[in-house]
């Protein structure tokens, strides 16, 4: 993952907390002092990294946080740039190791612990908090200059005309990855590369890991009532399909031909499942007295419901991604999300037929 | 095959233009590119309605209807009977999506 990538893990806090937005202007009191200014450096030790791998995976997810506020990285003076992050521990350590050797000033938002790109969706990363900070950590006082650089990925969430009109601060937006910035605080320009939004085989992967966890719990359930029904080849199938739908298919997405993720979905759980399905309808896998028509029926439940499920998983995954439309998305769930509740329901059926078949054998 | 993302809610209006480049700057997808007079709306169907333009032009000369594209949030949304284009967002929520 380049590390930077705020789009990384794109879910990180507790939910309760997110929908507090609020902002209390209010207790701007004229005669407060502001915070005091910490220190920080662009050195990442280990335990910092193990707690960058918890939070991609979703753990422990109140404790990935930063303390809003304003920071010193080298030493800074009254002409120093300031850069504005969220308070997510991925978004804050991405950009000050990235910082290295450059004197300046980060200023830290109020995000409730989420990455710039998603606060910016839900308008915590945004004009407001930007105001409201800039006035709290009297920032006015700390530089001569009036410029703020933001990330790039915090544009959605925030209006630069308000903002300067609000603060007098011009804000000025930095390249999508913070591993552009030194490149980007020589000139202030960003070429076009810089702002564009990448998705790597890297960042997929790293959302690998939340992906599987979300999936554990039912994955875990239907394995064990498919073993307890069909025995460990029934099991097998089903970790394979979970398998397939969080990190085979995160990892194969522009592999797979259309464009679509529901029917990249179909033809990546199609393949995987299909194997099963001809092996199950040749062998007689959960009794030794299976008809041939019962062969068939459990091999076409095998080819149906993986298929169903990986699209679904498949068509899930358009959240993590940096370029599905809203009205993109919403097309796909009305044409696919009724075939693959038929291919599953047809699935489910024909297993119970089976599971009739199989009782009256015995 | 269906391609589901050809569509989208953007919208330019290039006579209000005034040609500061802004939406060039946020855009994460390269969908406008410089012009003569104004910018050009060159990839439309790469916009990911994220808003970002339309809430930096200075002149509102682009509107789009921006919402997190993120299937899971919407179908829990119409799940729970609420309307799918309400905030319904992905991010942050337990058990989110992403
Ligand atoms: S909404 Fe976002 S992706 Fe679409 S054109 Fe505007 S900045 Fe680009
Ligand atoms: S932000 Fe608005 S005014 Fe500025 S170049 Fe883009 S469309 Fe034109």
């Amino acid at each position: 993952m380049s590390k930077n990538r705020d789009t990384g893990s794109c879910c990180s806090s507790d939910s309760e907390m997110n929908t507090a937005n609020f902002i209390p202007m209010a207790d701007l009191d004229k005669k407060r002092s502001p915070p005091e200014i910490s220190e920080t450096t662009s050195v990442i030790t280990s335990s910092e990294r193990f707690g960058h791998f918890l939070a991609r995976c979703g753990v422990k997810r109140e404790e990935h946080i930063v303390s809003p506020g304003i920071y010193k990285l080298g030493n800074p003076t009254s002409d120093s740039p300031v850069l504005v992050s969220a308070n997510y521990t991925l978004s804050f350590d991405a950009l000050r190791s990235s910082l290295a050797g450059i004197d300046c000033y980060i200023l830290v938002i109020d995000t409730k612990g989420i990455n710039v790109w998603c606060a910016a969706g839900k308008g915590t990363f945004g004009t407001d908090e930007i105001v409201y900070r800039i006035r709290w950590s009297g920032l006015d006082k700390i530089v001569k200059h009036r410029n703020i650089i933001l990330p790039q990925l915090g544009a959605p969430g925030v209006s630069a005309y308000d903002v300067k009109r609000m603060s007098g601060f011009k804000v000025e937006y930095g390249p999508v990855r913070a591993e552009d910035l030194q490149q980007y605080l020589k000139t202030h320009t960003a070429t076009a590369e810089m702002r564009r939004v990448r998705f790597t085989f890297k960042d997929r992967l790293v959302l690998t890991p939340v992906e599987l966890v979300h999936v554990i719990k039912p994955t875990l359930i239907a394995a064990i009532v498919l073993y307890l029904l069909a025995g460990p080849f029934g099991a097998f199938i089903v970790v394979v399909t979970a398998f397939a739908g969080t990190i085979l298919f995160p990892a194969l997405l522009p592999f797979i031909p259309t464009h679509d993720f529901s029917t990249k979905g179909l033809i990546l759980g199609g393949i995987v499942s299909l194997p099963f399905a001809v092996f199950l309808a040749t062998t007689s896998t959960i009794s030794s007295a299976m008809s041939p028509l019962e062969n068939v029926l459990t091999a076409l439940a095998t080819f149906l419901i993986p298929t169903a499920v990986v699209a679904y998983i498949a068509l899930n995954f358009t959240g993590c991604t940096t370029y599905t439309s809203r009205a993109g998305v919403k097309k796909e769930i009305f044409r696919y999300v009724p075939f693959m509740a038929f291919m599953g329901g047809m699935g489910l059926l024909f297993l119970i037929i089976l599971g009739i078949s199989l009782l009256e054998v015995i | 095959m269906f391609d589901s993302y050809i569509e989208n809610t953007l919208q330019y209006y290039p006579e209000k233009c005034i040609n500061c480049l802004m939406c060039i700057q946020v855009c994460p997808h390269v969908v406008f590119t410089e012009g003569k007079e104004h910018v050009e709306l060159k990839k439309p169907a790469s916009c990911m309605e994220c808003g970002a333009c339309a809430g930096n032009c200075p002149v509102q000369a682009i509107e789009v209807e921006s919402g997190v594209g993120c299937a899971w949030a919407m179908i829990r949304a119409a799940l729970r009977g609420e309307d799918m284009d309400s905030d319904a967002s992905c991010c942050g929520e337990d058990g989110g999506c992403c």
